[in-house]
């Protein structure tokens, strides 16, 4: 194994990493401060913040020479006996030196900056910088350049890293910023008429290490520093990505990217990152509602006329009944399981549908798709279905039903008038203006039906046909786990309360299933995990950055290992 | 501890003296203070009618305002630090886009929970532009709650009704114009 040497502590790497120097010595618990280099791009060691004092040691004689100068600690390989020094008089003289000099031309505009309280400048400065600004120019305003429509530059505050411009080239491959002129008046900039508008242009605001690129989106919402953030999953699409939601005050401000090798690396696309807004669009569906029954069915999506609000513990029992009573005979209850739904909640309503009608209809809701997946030079896939949970649901409802249909078979099925009731559960974020997920032609079909529950986030021409209308839930309201297109299952907890009046899916189904206390997505995980050997993988704890359920085998074979060792103990 | 415990010692009061039980000496000694204020120059004043005068109005802490810059817009350039170092939670803002060339952020509206407020003068020490301060107004009423939360354009009156007598406080402590 080869040995690194970190301010003269032996630390052993992998023989077949390729790390550089920054990257061992966080092995050893040293950081060195760097700003231009980034894990997912290239190297090109511009900033110099990282350089420190390297040399070799001899691996005969034990005798360390070192190099005459400091060298940038991004662009050096650690290999076997590299010797690394990071905490030396000169390395940190020239760390505070790097720092003076970049903010000379700083604006020192904290207060109004965007990225005060998350900026590398200012905690390297706080760690590594001098006290003093020895410097007596005035510090000028910053200057605002346009440099896409999601994203602006405050030009002033660059520090010419790069990051942004590499990220366009390697990882989007679109290459729309550049570096104009050159020395002390470098600037990043576009050409013209050729703005930062590809698909993962928010990222850069993320790579930015200090306050130059600004998400218009989030700018001026909100000082990160009130912000809490909870480890989440994207629903944006089939992928899954690992986010952040950053929100105060049940109130999300901004997504974004958490590090996942597994799945999005460091990466999100836009329609992720913006595609919060509809949790907080003031159309959604707020109350459940019940149909009278004097009154005949609602004439459009929108129209309240002829629903009387339910108690949520109403709901509860009532739900139960009515459909019960409308579906007497076997068999003729359909259930469509939505793909946004997490394994848990897919899992207890299956549970309910087959309590109620033991060969209830159960079948894959709704599953939206684009036209095709879009993958960028960097490796980063947008998946073409718009949904995060597919494969998850069809696992759950495999174990209900070998058979296993999809919301096509579901429509010819009711179609064929082989259903007396449905539920369809829903939670696409199809908020006006956008159109609704199921047009009025496809939504008659459930038109003759005695009792049909709609559980969706926004109305639908379904929820005008509808005898139960019941709101959903939005991706940061739930917990539990999503399965992504490469079987890879994520856990995650609730980010944000839903509004008042709105129960999560799981929390109904928890309470039709007369289970006690409050939603334990854990348990029912642990429960799924135990009684069937495709979802065996989500046994025991999460990790952060998920399992790979295609591990299942090995993972029951460990657990039984496991068990069998706890009974000879 | 019990009160039988060892380690507690019992004192027992010395008994009074002849002086001391006689009360005259002590009966004359707080006579002589009333006395003496009945001489002496009156500290209270006959408020409201009367104003009492502030000793140091650069120190003082009353009604907050919110200052004008040289062109009479707020100074406040919206960065939360008040109300991040108000350990009330009374300062309430709304950051936006400034609409003048040379400022980049503005509050677009900024309320104070007066009542809320304990006037520790906080968000004086935090704010880097020197755009709220104190006031030596000490009188503070209302009929109503929602009457005693400030907004901006109060905020701003407060200035107008002070600047004259109370000079923004930058200069003479230093800090921005």
């Amino acid at each position: 194994m080869p040995t690194v040497i970190v301010d003269g502590k032996d630390i052993e790497i992998g023989a077949n990493e390729r790390l550089n120097c920054i990257e061992a010595a966080r092995r050893a618990g040293a950081e060195i401060p760097h700003y231009c280099w980034h894990p997912g791009l290239s190297v090109v060691a511009s900033c110099r913040m990282c350089l420190i004092e390297t040399g070799t040691r001899d691996a005969a004689t034990g005798k360390v020479s070192m190099m005459p100068k400091l060298v940038p600690a991004c662009q050096t390989p650690a290999k076997d006996g590299t010797v690394i020094v990071t905490t030396s008089d000169l390395v940190k003289d020239s760390r505070a030196r790097v720092e003076e000099a970049l903010l000379i031309d700083h604006p020192i505009d904290c207060p109004i900056c965007d990225k005060a309280g998350e900026c590398l400048l200012q905690d390297y400065h706080f760690e590594h910088g001098q006290s003093e600004r020895r410097a007596d120019i005035h510090p000028f305003t910053s200057r605002r350049r346009d440099v896409g429509p999601t994203v602006t530059l405050f030009v002033d505050r660059c520090i010419m890293c790069t990051r942004c411009v590499r990220f366009a080239r390697e990882v989007s491959g679109t290459s729309e910023l550049m570096v104009i002129n050159r020395g002390a008046t470098e600037e990043i900039d576009i050409f013209p008429g050729f703005p930062l508008d590809n698909k993962l242009a928010g990222n850069v605001v993320d790579l930015c290490p200090v306050g130059a690129l600004g998400d218009k989106d989030f700018l001026y919402q909100q000082r990160v520093w009130f912000l809490k953030r909870e480890a989440n999953v994207c629903g944006g699409c089939a992928a899954g990505c690992s986010i952040h939601t950053e929100h105060n005050q049940d109130t999300i401000y901004r997504l974004k990217p958490r590090e996942n090798p597994h799945v999005n690396k460091w990466w999100i696309c836009d329609e992720g990152r913006y595609g919060w807004h509809h949790i907080h669009d003031p159309s959604r569906v707020l109350e459940a509602r019940r149909r009278l029954e004097a009154h005949g069915r609602a004439t459009t999506a929108a129209d309240a006329s002829g629903f009387n609000t339910v108690e949520w513990a109403d709901v509860v029992t009532r739900l139960r009944s009515d459909l019960k009573t409308a579906s007497p005979s076997a068999g003729r209850l359909a259930v469509a399981v939505s793909p946004m739904l997490t394994v848990e909640e897919a899992w207890m309503l299956c549970a309910i549908a087959k309590s109620i009608d033991p060969q209830a209809y159960l079948a894959v809701g709704f599953v939206p798709r684009d036209e095709g997946d879009e993958t960028f030079p960097g490796g980063f896939t947008i998946r073409a279905e718009k949904c995060p949970n597919r494969l998850g649901v069809e696992a759950v409802i495999a174990l209900f039903d070998p058979a296993g249909h999809t919301w096509t078979d579901l429509l010819e099925h009711v179609q064929a008038g082989h259903a007396d009731a449905a539920w369809i559960t829903a939670g696409y974020p199809t908020a006006p203006p956008h159109s609704p997920w199921i047009d009025a032609a496809t939504a008659a079909t459930f038109d003759s039906l005695n009792c049909l529950v709609v559980q969706d986030l926004f109305d639908s021409p379904l929820s005008a046909l509808a005898t139960w209308r019941l709101p959903a839930a939005g991706f940061a309201e739930r917990a539990g786990t999503w399965v992504n297109i490469a079987m890879h299952a994520q856990s995650f907890e609730q980010a944000i309360r839903p509004p008042a009046g709105v129960w999560p899916e799981g929390r109904l189904y928890w309470n039709m299933l007369g289970r006690r206390g409050l939603y334990d997505h854990t348990a029912v995980r642990h429960q799924i995990a135990e009684s069937s050997a495709s979802l065996a993988a989500l046994a025991g704890n999460m990790p952060a950055t998920g399992v790979d359920l295609r591990i299942n085998q090995l993972a029951s074979i460990d657990s039984i290992h496991t068990k069998a060792t706890h009974s000879h103990s | 501890m019990k009160p039988t415990d060892p380690a507690v010692t019992w004192l027992e009061d010395k008994p009074l003296s002849l002086g001391e039980r006689l009360y005259l000496p002590l009966f004359i000694q707080g006579l002589s203070t009333t006395a003496k204020h009945m001489v002496s120059t009156k500290v209270t004043v006959n408020f409201p009618e009367t104003r009492p005068t502030v000793g140091n109005p650069l120190i003082y802490r009353g009604v907050h305002r919110l200052n004008r810059d040289d062109q009479g817009r707020v100074k406040c350039v919206a960065c939360f630090l008040c109300a991040t170092a108000c350990p009330a939670h009374c300062i309430d803002i709304v950051a936006t886009e400034s609409p003048w060339p040379d400022r980049e952020k503005y509050p677009e509206s900024f309320a104070i929970d007066e009542l809320r407020c304990i006037f520790c003068g906080m968000c004086e020490e935090a704010c880097p532009v020197d755009a709220i301060e104190l006031t030596s107004l000490l009188d503070l009423t209302g009929k109503s709650r929602e009457e005693m939360i400030f907004d901006k354009e109060k905020l701003l009156s407060v200035y107008d009704m002070t600047k004259d007598a109370e000079p923004m406080k930058s200069a003479s402590l230093g800090g921005t114009l």
